[in-house]
């Protein structure tokens, strides 16, 4: 018998391709799942009738326009829709940069999927659900240390709404230091956006800073920027690019001098658990995703988890309730008067906390910190790798290491080739991978963001790495071969301009009927 | 080895009918016009200015000069002897024209320039490369209205250094340019967009050659929008503004519900127009009567904020104005596209464009601004990287 012969690199690859659907258009009245007999006279008799037993305010007037189709279609259609997603269990997952999808560890699912903690209610007795409110508290207080700060929330259910706490915290602290007037936020370009973004829905003035010559946080246009008006900065550090800004502290001492509050973006806290802490930087509040850097998974937009961490000045000013514990009695208290209130119902993502919660023991300081260390190799090893790809850079900080990940620019293979990055991030999905430009506006021109974290292996990196490299050859001999993929995934070309104009776009079935001119109701 | 051959042509015309307040020099018409309204050439000027960082290296190559105004008369005042190479176009001696253009610069290719810079706008690259296409390797020295091709040099200087830079060797960093124009039809349907009319062989450092003007894609007109919203918010009630060309002003105006002349100044206040389309003697008179604001916009590619398309805003005007009702407004995405390049400035004063210098609140969306930096276009700007 002859040995199996080695398999090709990069390997060969064919996704499903179902053109299925909106579940709305596989509906036909009557179509059926699920018949349920009615109620019988004598159970009726007995318990009344569960619809008239209900308030008249909760009964709805029209039933909900749900599509109507049969268990199996149902079934099919999500598996067949499952079948055209890539994603960290199918391949190595590193093209998402400022995601870090890392992997989530499956003995974390199994804890966060045992009944003791899935058939908690939020409103059982304090009394009754310690154990998960000792998670919380001791959750809280690891969070406190990798920070360095003095109180922490788990309460906001993503990244953005906890940067959106953190800012209704400075301004409240603004009002309560008697500098309510403050109305503007500064930012930089290369922090994710989100910050900016939770500055405006807060009421605030946004001023973004541009990179300096060399790509770094622009100090002095900071400088110009601070003013009588300034609440405070949100910032990210490493910026989106993976570059550390140096002169971190200097950014916080301009500001805390012009009377502002600055609020560290730790979302991706990957290459630097451990290593640097947002108090050490001068911080007043700072945040994590428990989705990013905590392992726990992003699940397709949600839920994830954010996590907020104060010094003692802010911590009046956290979301309530708190979790407390008097004497190994854990508690929530929600008398707190300056508290800017609830976040999010409840306490927050609690399979997350949990999750999280294992995460971190499973590692420990020691762990913590090899998380960050084998990140940051991981994508210094990849940075090397790319680099030896014809038409592609790393803008910014030349020669200069990066920490967790890197926004790479095409331009040149773009003026080669007339290949452009959005076709390679369609051609990319061919080869069994996930690929991403970056946040719009395109500050570095034809971008690419790869973040590695800590889960891929050297082979996985050289999968990926191998992966570019086929498809820059593929731009510089058989240009049309990129352009027009897709060629063996389900993914689509999308006109983006068409994201910008609110007729061109619909979130919602019944939006789409309504732009369409198909809605009949 | 022989000396190099530099090569030098200017069309004396280019850049007439800018401070008066015309779209362009194009046709003996409007250039007669444009002297009429009390034009003054500057191409020769700007020629001069590119000269000067090379009469360093003046022994060390052959200066070709196209005869009287279009080389020989520039080179000679900057402190060249040129080698004039005989005429050839028809209209030779008499008021030039494209073909003149055309001409000397396939006598450049004829009599074997290593490099020529020739002084003009985006009707002049197109004439250069027509006549020799990539065949010959050229520079252009910003002098025209309209600017869009990627044929030029950021400032004059920024051009003469560059050549003295190729000339001594940086010879191997050489690049198609764009040469770019107004689409004229589209133009008329009062949208900004460019036509791609060739390519033009120029030799290459970052960040000396201008970047491609980028038309505004169609997402960028709700940012347009949002930016428009901001800047009326901020207007003064009862002062006068200046509102300087471009797409984003034009938004401006349609929010305040006027119409906008798209490559003109126009003067308006919160509800109406008062002058359309003004040259800078009407500026100036209006100056006399009332302080006023001024409302700019970047040109999209390049970032330069005066000094291109737009020279009615002249230093004097820019004097007249205080700081605190300069408002200037951006996209992001137009911002961004600058790829970190600062916006610039080249209103001919060097002490304005130094009074302009420094970091600017930057208008790009609803409650929305940027903190920018603004450098001098006609100083050293060659040297800032490119991304
Ligand atoms: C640095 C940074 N900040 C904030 C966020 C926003 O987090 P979320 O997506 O959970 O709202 C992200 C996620 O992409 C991020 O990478």
């Amino acid at each position: 018998m002859k040995p199996i012969g080695p398999k090709p690199r990069p390997r060969r690859f064919h996704q499903a391709s179902w053109d299925e659907p909106v579940i709305f258009e596989l509906s036909r009245p009557g179509q059926r799942g699920v018949l349920l007999p009615p109620v019988e006279a004598e159970i009726e008799r007995e318990v009344g009738h569960p619809a008239r037993e209900l308030p008249g305010t909760l009964r709805r007037t029209t039933p909900p326009a749900l599509p109507e189709l049969s268990q199996n279609q149902v079934l099919r259609h999500y598996a067949r829709l499952s079948q055209e997603t890539l994603g960290v269990d199918l391949n190595p997952d590193i093209g998402q940069g400022t995601c870090t999808m890392k992997y989530s560890p499956k003995v974390n699912e199994q804890l966060a999927r045992n009944p003791r903690l899935t058939e908690l209610h939020p409103l059982q007795d304090e009394a009754t659900v310690q154990g998960i409110l000792e998670v919380m508290h001791r959750l809280e207080a690891m969070l406190g240390e990798i920070s360095g700060m003095d109180r922490v929330t788990l309460q906001p259910g993503a990244g953005s709404a906890a940067i959106y706490a953190n800012v209704c915290m400075i301004r409240a602290c603004q009002a309560a230091r008697g500098q309510g007037e403050r109305d503007e936020v500064i930012t930089t370009i290369f922090s994710h956006p989100s910050n900016a973004a939770a500055a405006r829905v807060a009421g605030y003035r946004v001023i973004t800073l541009y990179p300096d010559a060399d790509g770094y946080p622009d100090l002095e246009a900071l400088k110009a920027a601070v003013s009588p008006r300034t609440a405070g900065l949100l910032i990210t550090n490493p910026e989106d690019t993976g570059i550390f800004n140096p002169r971190i502290a200097e950014f916080v001492r301009v500001v805390h001098e012009a009377g502002g509050l600055c609020s560290y973006d730790q979302a991706n806290a990957n290459g630097i658990l451990g290593i640097t802490r947002a108090r050490e930087a001068g911080f007043d509040l700072c945040h994590f995703n428990l989705h990013k850097t905590f392992s726990t998974p992003h699940g397709c937009g949600g839920p994830g988890a954010g996590a907020c961490g104060v010094t003692a000045e802010l911590a009046p000013f956290l979301p309530v309730p708190t979790v407390e514990c008097d004497d190994g009695r854990y508690r929530l208290d929600y008398e707190r008067p300056q508290s800017i209130g609830k976040v999010r119902p409840f306490y927050g993502v609690t399979p997350n906390l949990l999750r999280a919660y294992a995460w971190i023991m499973s590692l420990g300081a020691a762990g913590l910190r090899r998380v960050a260390e084998i990140a940051v190799l991981n994508n210094n090893y990849l940075l090397h790798q790319v680099l030896q790809i014809r038409g592609v850079s790393a803008p910014y900080a030349a020669g200069k290491r990066r920490i967790e990940q890197v926004r790479y620019s095409w331009e040149q293979l773009a003026r080669d080739t007339g290949v452009r990055s959005e076709d390679l991030e369609i051609r990319v999905a061919d080869y069994g991978m996930h690929y991403w430009t970056s946040h719009h506006p395109f500050v570095v021109p034809e971008p690419m963001t790869l973040e590695p974290t800590e889960s891929y292996s050297r082979a996985d990196l050289d999968d990926y790495a191998a992966v570019l490299r086929q498809i820059s050859d593929e731009a510089y001999s058989r240009p049309e071969v990129v352009t027009t993929a897709p060629h063996r995934s389900t993914v689509h070309r999308t006109r983006q301009e068409s994201f910008d104009d609110p007729d061109q776009w619909a979130v919602t079935w019944r939006a789409y009927l309504r732009k369409t001119g198909q809605d009949r109701g | 080895m022989a000396p190099k051959r530099l090569g030098l042509i200017v069309n004396p015309v280019a850049g007439l009918g800018g401070r008066v307040g015309l779209k362009g020099s194009d046709g003996p018409e409007i250039q007669r016009r444009a002297l009429a309204l009390g034009a003054v050439p500057r191409a020769g000027e700007r020629a001069a200015a590119a000269l000067k960082p090379l009469r360093p290296l003046a022994g060390a190559f052959d200066l070709l000069a196209a005869p009287g105004a279009m080389g020989e008369s520039i080179a000679r005042q900057a402190g060249f002897a040129p080698r004039v190479l005989p005429a050839t176009g028809p209209a030779a001696g008499g008021v030039t024209g494209p073909e003149d253009t055309r001409a000397a610069a396939r006598a450049m290719q004829q009599a074997g320039a290593d490099l020529v810079l020739f002084a003009g706008g985006d009707g002049t690259a197109r004439d250069v490369c027509d006549a020799v296409g990539t065949g010959l390797t050229v520079l252009g020295v910003p002098a025209g209205v309209k600017i869009h091709s990627a044929a030029y040099a950021v400032s004059p200087a920024a051009a003469g250094r560059l050549a003295a830079a190729y000339l001594e060797g940086d010879r191997a960093l050489r690049r198609e340019a764009e040469v770019i124009d107004l689409d004229e039809d589209a133009y008329r349907r009062g949208r900004i967009a460019t036509v791609l009319h060739g390519y033009l062989m120029v030799p290459y450092r970052r960040g000396a050659v201008q970047n491609q003007k980028v038309p505004t894609p169609a997402g960028e007109e709700a940012q347009a929008r949002a930016v428009a919203a901001e800047v009326v918010d901020r207007l003064v009630p009862g002062r006068a503004y200046l509102l300087g060309p471009g797409t984003t002003t034009r938004a401006v105006a349609a929010r305040l519900g006027l119409p906008k002349t798209l490559v003109g100044v126009d003067v308006v206040t919160g509800g109406e127009l008062l002058a359309a389309d003004v040259a800078e003697r009407d500026v100036l008179a209006l100056l006399d009567r009332r302080p006023l604001g001024l409302i700019l916009s970047p040109i999209g590619g390049q970032g330069f904020l005066l000094g291109r398309g737009n020279q009615q805003i002249t230093p004097e005007v820019i004097r007249r104005v205080e700081r605190a009702h300069l408002l200037v407004a951006c996209p992001s995405a137009k911002l961004a596209a600058l790829r970190g390049h600062p916006l610039l400035v080249d209103t001919g004063d060097q002490q304005v464009d130094a009074l302009l210098a420094g970091y600017l609140e930057v208008i790009t969306g609803y409650r929305d601004t940027a903190m920018y930096r603004v450098a001098a276009g006609g100083e050293g700007d060659e040297n800032l990287e490119a991304s």
